[in-house]
């Protein structure tokens, strides 16, 4: 265990030092990670403006609460991978990676999380701005906030294994952007992103709470706004548990079979 | 029309050059076609909760997005890609070739690529357009139509120098590709009227990121709310711009110093 332990830490360390190298590449997912919610927050709030009462329970404040926690969570638990596998395998640089004698997740996981170490100052900076700038409404309790470090974690573990397993579909065609447009579309609508998930029509909130998207992002963020109960804070944990497993199994069972169709010159 | 001229033959050898992936033509009408779908399915939340948004009608923000994708595609058919061949061409000296030939140089990096397959997105945009106009219905007449193509000219005037300014910057930076990503992501901002952002924001995605022009404006005119005032403001500032635009380039070409020189 001390050996994946050490794995980690040295890819932290390499993957800190290249991304601060290609600055300008973290800059542009830094803004585009930012303007995103920026701008649904903004679409929101001036919804909720227009209608004198609330939306799907939100209030104009509680909009502007919502996507600033939202902002921070889809940076700490979002992912490039299946925009990178294509490259990976398209071009063959692939090769290396899997003479390596450890899983090749382990160091996307590392160069991931290195990324977030990189960029999260800016992200709080964004997001205490934007504090000043539109007034949320946050109460904030200590035990949501206890519980919200084990549910961010899950988050993202969660959604950077079903990530890992869209990205192996370049392994099996070369036209993967449909797939990871439609992927995009499927976070967008059911992880929380395009507007809370009360605000959506009933059968979507029914089909949001069976795929794993909300427990990646919209879950985590309602957690901290304090708008769960005790016992839905508990329902939800167990199902991120429960995503860890299924995600995992999935993640081996797609690799295995996947990785046979891999072929490169030299392979 | 030079400029016409020879925007035709490099599309011609454009769609010379992809005709050979027939396929290619379904992948990216499938790629097209859902990131419409998002938007229109994005549009129906909204408007499953509030009747406008910030003054819109759902209509309105129909043809809006209909205008989005319009721009985008014409950005993406001819805009991007040469001025990212350009920053190229800049770095690794290929632009001397160019600047050789007897056309004007600007004209020719203007036009000297085409992504043949960004005509989806401008078709896909002028549907969506058609469609929200038909169902704005008579309110739209024969002035309205013609101040939005004035306002759509200017705005794609004021994008096109925008990106010129920009790839241009790559005669002192040289790597510039990132620069120009970047307003990629920001032009999203312009799914929605620019109105409904707060004042600071609202003024960067006029005058920094000129989004409002692009896309606000022209579908503002179908909407009828478009004051000759803005329309003369938008058009001023696309003449502004384009000089320079000009002058720039022309600043930075005599910088330039080539592979040979």
């Amino acid at each position: 265990m001390t050996g994946l332990a050490d794995l980690y830490l040295q890819q932290l360390k390499t993957g800190i030092a290249t991304m601060l190298q290609y600055r300008a590449s973290l800059v542009i997912w830094l803004i585009g990670n930012v303007l995103e919610p920026l701008i649904y927050l903004v679409v929101w709030t001036t919804v909720s403006r227009s209608t004198s009462g609330t939306v799907g329970g939100y209030g104009t404040r509680d909009f502007a609460a919502y996507y600033i926690v939202l902002m921070l969570v889809n940076q700490m638990t979002f992912s490039w991978v299946m925009y990178e596998f294509d490259y990976r395998i398209r071009e063959g640089t692939f090769s290396a990676d899997l003479l390596h004698p450890i899983h090749p997740i382990h160091a996307d996981i590392a160069e991931n999380l290195s990324s977030k170490a990189v960029s999260l100052p800016f992200m709080i900076a964004a997001a205490a701005g934007l504090t000043l700038l539109f007034h949320p409404a946050f109460n904030f309790s200590w035990a949501a906030a206890a519980a919200f470090v084990p549910a961010l974690v899950l988050a993202f573990l969660v959604r950077f294994l079903v990530d890992w397993t869209v990205a192996l579909a370049a392994f099996w065609t070369t036209r993967v952007t449909a797939i990871n447009q439609i992927h995009y579309m499927a976070v967008l609508f059911f992880s929380g992103q395009i507007a809370p998930l009360t605000v959506l029509p009933r059968p979507l909130q029914i089909v949001a709470n069976i795929l794993p998207f909300r427990w990646t992002v919209g879950f985590p963020v309602e957690l901290l706004l304090g708008r769960l109960t005790a016992a839905q804070i508990g329902t939800g944990l167990a199902i991120q548990a429960a995503w860890l497993l299924a995600g995992t199994l999935l993640v081996k069972y797609a690799w295995r079979v996947s990785v046979k169709r891999y072929s490169a010159v030299g392979a | 029309m030079n400029f016409l001229r020879l925007l035709w033959v490099f599309l011609r050898v454009g769609v010379m050059g992809e005709a050979a992936y027939p396929a290619n033509f379904l992948a990216h009408l499938v790629d097209s076609a859902l990131e419409l779908g998002t938007a229109l399915a994005g549009l129906a939340l909204i408007f499953a909760h509030t009747s406008t948004l910030g003054g819109w009608g759902p209509d309105e923000l129909v043809a809006l997005i209909g205008v989005y994708f319009l721009l985008g595609g014409v950005i993406g058919l001819v805009i991007q890609p040469g001025m990212e061949q350009l920053t190229e061409a800049v770095r690794d000296g290929t632009l001397d070739f160019t600047l050789a030939k007897p056309e004007d140089a600007q004209l020719l990096v203007s036009v000297w690529r085409v992504e043949i397959w960004k005509m989806i997105d401008v078709g896909l945009g002028l549907v969506v357009l058609g469609i929200g106009l038909a169902r704005l219905g008579q309110r739209v007449g024969v002035a309205e139509v013609a101040a939005f193509a004035a306002a759509l000219v200017a705005g794609a005037i004021i994008v096109y120098s925008f990106w010129l300014i920009l790839a241009t910057t790559a005669f002192w930076l040289v790597r510039v590709e990132n620069i120009l990503v970047i307003f990629q992501s920001v032009y999203e901002a312009g799914r929605w009227p620019v109105s409904i952002y707060p004042g600071w924001l609202r003024f960067a995605l006029t005058f920094l990121v000129p989004v409002a022009f692009a896309i606000t404006v022209p579908a503002q005119a179908l909407a009828g709310r478009l004051t000759l005032a803005v329309l003369g403001g938008a058009w001023a500032f696309a003449v502004v711009l384009f000089a320079a635009a000009r002058l720039f380039w022309r600043i930075g070409v005599r910088h330039y110093s080539g592979a040979s020189s």
